[in-house]
């Protein structure tokens, strides 16, 4: 092995043979496959509610069976494998440690999730599901992920104790959180019996509310520490990487995220409102909410000044932007979710489509584009590439997406604040002035807008796959530079 | 690795002296505005945890300053709606459906709540304003009435429904001609039955299904075929088909006949609705 020996002068950068990157590879190439599967099933399923003949008459295509398979691969497929990727490239770099445990270890932890999602994904389409939202693996799938994550920890945890730096740098922080965490919500909302031992189908643990609330718990900080304090720790990586700035602020790293940490956990009832759960816990989890628009937002700042002093380079680099958009888009679904929390709005938001369009502001303009950024990154530096093969590719994969999730959030808002509306309108003499079939009639055209803004964000994500894998061949394509794109604005050149 | 704190040039501020893999952190104070917001925030929740039930302990939790309770408030918000309805409503309770439609408030009353309770309950099946939908759901917008179209009729149909579980459901069914007569017969009369709504070109097989209608129809659709609404048994000479007009579809109806069935509404709706609703339908074709 080559790392003791590079390894031995202690304010040395190691070689980059001393990393274990092979690993890292793998999870990148997952993630763009898990990525192109899920926006697939997503565009899909988006047809399918406007069109419903596209159910296709199967069990196995109706929206019920595809609906799971898209959410997991959108979360745990392709959000699961970026988080992989970028956190064990991270603790490496920031710990200057090679991963701990080994090859083998790091390949099964590779392999071994992969199993999941796909024993996950067939269990959805051939209806072996426990019917918990985003947690739908029966019994069986939830041990081996569990068997899996407890080596991700071991792995994670082992790295960062064997760091020669004094200190564990922000971005390990969060991906710690969201990994300890994880392992936490996972092993709880699934607790359940089975019904035989050879048999796929178990009963949960609990009942009733306390069921419900379990599965809030469990639904609601897999928002806050997977998709969120875990791809905090890739921004706190990526963005001060890429554009070659000091992170903007210690002080208000620390504070922001002890108080995420200490908030997040409390705010599922906001899911339960005005439901059986009792109206103690309602308020606790509206309140905290409300306390947590703040700690996500010094999230927001500490990515975004991050670019103080370097704010021409957006001009000129795509995947800054797609890094430092994401982190907008973290800051306007973190402003919106605290105001869904509060109750009288959430009369109106509850069951509609606008709990759709703030979760698919949070997932493709934080969680994808981040991840893109981060991707588009990580590539060309993992392959010995100089550059990517274009980043003109990169520019359109990020206007072409920005326009889907604009298509797609405007058009949830639209129908949801409408179908919201249509339920409690009233006439005069105190009837309900619409039937449910009737506010469906009138979300079609809103159902189609968001399938086209689906299309394109998935076309945008097929540019970005195209563009990875000509830059892993060592293509470079022949283009205008970034650089030229203001002054042939301004002036005429030639 | 550790180093001295430096003078970030562009922003002037100090880093912390840490670096990992080339990222410094700079040491800037918390913004002021964000500290403010969040500290605000806090308070809010303070005061909205004062105000509401919120702090739990073993054996319940605090009631909150403003005493509020979900469910009072919605008990409370019903009895308001309740009230503001309540003459009408107990005014339709006392009243018969003849009375309701002659009273010009009551019928303005009814067809409001009538017209909600069908886009909810009954659009489904016979479509928004009763138009019907292909496959055996019937017009409630026409002139024709399987079981009646008087407001006495259309009400027990609506309250006990058609071929279900109800003891006082509208029951009779057509029995299969399939096991009864033969094809050429069932061929004659089905030619037969058409031509009394249109031209058929088959003078004989008409003829000879007159006959045959003669002898096993005429009990039930009458000897006009204008039908009979206490047996529903269906007008045969308007035009008017549930289950398509092809021969081949009379054909296959007189063989095998396929037979709707409609909930007893009764069962699911309170009466002053069941009311509000016979009169509203009533009014939507050519209520008898």
């Amino acid at each position: 092995m080559a790392q003791s020996a590079t390894a031995t002068a202690d304010n040395r950068a190691p070689a980059r043979e001393y990393y274990n990157e092979d690993v890292v590879r793998l999870f990148v190439i997952a993630t763009m496959f898990w990525g192109i599967a899920a926006f697939s099933a997503g565009v899909f399923i988006a047809f399918q509610l406007a069109y419903p003949e596209l159910n296709l008459g199967f069990a196995e295509t109706t929206f019920g069976r595809l609906r799971p398979l898209h959410t997991s691969a959108a979360i745990f497929g392709f959000g699961g494998n970026a988080l992989l990727a970028t956190s064990l490239h991270v603790v490496q770099r920031t710990c200057r440690a090679r991963l701990f445990g080994g090859e083998e270890t790091a390949l099964f932890l590779f392999l071994g999730y992969q199993a999941f999602l796909v024993m996950a994904g067939l269990g959805y389409v051939f209806g072996v599901t426990q019917s918990r939202e985003y947690a739908e693996p029966e019994w069986f799938v939830d041990l081996w992920l569990t068997l899996v994550w407890v080596v991700y920890l071991v792995v994670y945890l082992g790295t960062v104790m064997k760091r020669r730096e004094p200190h564990i740098y922000v971005a390990n922080w969060f991906f710690l959180a969201f990994i300890i965490t994880i392992a936490m919500l996972h092993i709880v909302n699934n607790l359940a019996v089975p019904v035989s031992f050879f048999g796929t189908k178990s009963y949960s643990l609990f009942s009733g509310v306390q069921d419900a609330i379990t599965q809030w718990w469990y639904g609601h900080n897999a928002v806050g520490f997977f998709l969120t304090a875990g791809f905090l720790g890739m921004m706190y990586y990526y963005i001060p990487k890429r554009a070659e700035r000091p992170v903007y602020s210690y002080r208000l790293s620390i504070i922001h995220f002890w108080a995420l940490i200490f908030l997040y956990i409390w705010a599922g009832p906001h899911h339960l409102h005005y439901t059986s759960l009792p109206d103690w816990t309602q308020t606790l989890g509206m309140v905290f909410s409300v306390m947590l628009w703040m700690p996500s937002w010094g999230g927001m700042i500490n990515g975004i000044m991050t670019l103080s002093g370097a704010w021409d380079k957006l001009r000129t680099d795509p995947v800054l932007r797609f890094l430092v958009v994401s982190v907008a888009f973290y800051g306007m679904s973190t402003f919106e979710g605290p105001v869904m929390s509060i109750k009288p709005v959430n009369a109106l938001s509850h069951y509609t489509d606008w709990t759709i369009g703030h979760v698919h502001s949070g997932a493709l303009g934080w969680v994808a584009f981040v991840s893109f950024g981060a991707m588009y990154f990580l590539v060309p530096h993992l392959w010995h590439r100089k550059q990517l093969y274009s980043m003109r590719l990169v520019s359109y994969h990020f206007w072409i997406a920005t326009l889907g999730i604009v298509l797609y959030i405007t058009a949830m808002w639209i129908s949801g604040i409408m179908q919201g509306l249509m339920w409690r309108s009233y006439d005069q003499l105190g009837f309900l002035q619409y039937s449910f079939v009737e506010t469906v009639e009138a979300m079609h055209p809103f159902y189609v807008i968001r399938a086209l803004g689906g299309v394109l964000f998935l076309v945008g994500a097929l540019i970005m796959v195209y563009n990875l894998v000509r830059t892993v061949r060592g293509d470079i394509r022949e283009e205008k530079p970034m650089v030229a794109e203001p002054a042939a604005a301004a002036a005429p050149a030639e | 690795m550790p180093t001295k704190p430096e003078k970030d040039h562009l922003t002037g501020q100090e880093t912390t002296g840490h670096e990992w893999d080339g990222i410094q952190e700079l040491n800037t104070p918390l913004p002021k505005w964000w500290l403010y917001v969040f500290y605000v925030c806090i308070a809010f929740s303070v005061v909205y945890m004062v105000l509401y039930p919120s702090i739990p302990w073993l054996s319940g939790h605090t009631d909150g300053l403003l005493d509020w309770d979900r469910r009072v408030e919605l008990q409370q918000d019903l009895e308001l709606a309740q009230a503001e309805q309540a003459t009408w409503v107990d005014q339709i309770a006392q009243a018969d459906l003849q009375a309701i439609a002659n009273d010009r408030e009551l019928l303005n009353f009814s067809m409001a709540g009538g017209q909600s309770a069908f886009a909810t309950n009954c659009a489904p099946c016979h479509g928004r304003g009763g138009a019907g939908l292909p496959g055996g759901y019937p017009s409630l917008a026409d002139d024709a009435w399987l079981w009646g179209g008087t407001l006495e009729q259309i009400h027990r149909t609506i309250a006990y429904g058609v071929r279900n579980e109800h003891q006082q459901s509208r029951a009779s069914m057509m029995p299969a001609y399939g096991q009864i007569l033969d094809r050429a017969q069932i061929r004659n009369v089905a030619h037969y039955v058409k031509s009394l709504s249109a031209t058929v070109d088959a003078p004989e097989w008409v003829a000879a299904g007159q006959q045959v209608y003669a002898a096993q129809c005429v009990a039930c659709h009458g000897a006009e075929a204008n039908g009979n609404p206490a047996l529903g048994a269906p007008n045969l000479s308007d035009q008017i088909w549930l289950y398509g007009g092809e021969i081949t579809d009379l054909v296959s109806q007189i063989t095998n006949p396929q037979h709707g069935n409609m909930p007893a509404w009764q069962t699911r709706l309170d009466d002053e609705t069941i009311k509000m609703l016979a009169v509203y339908v009533h009014t939507l074709g050519g209520g008898q």
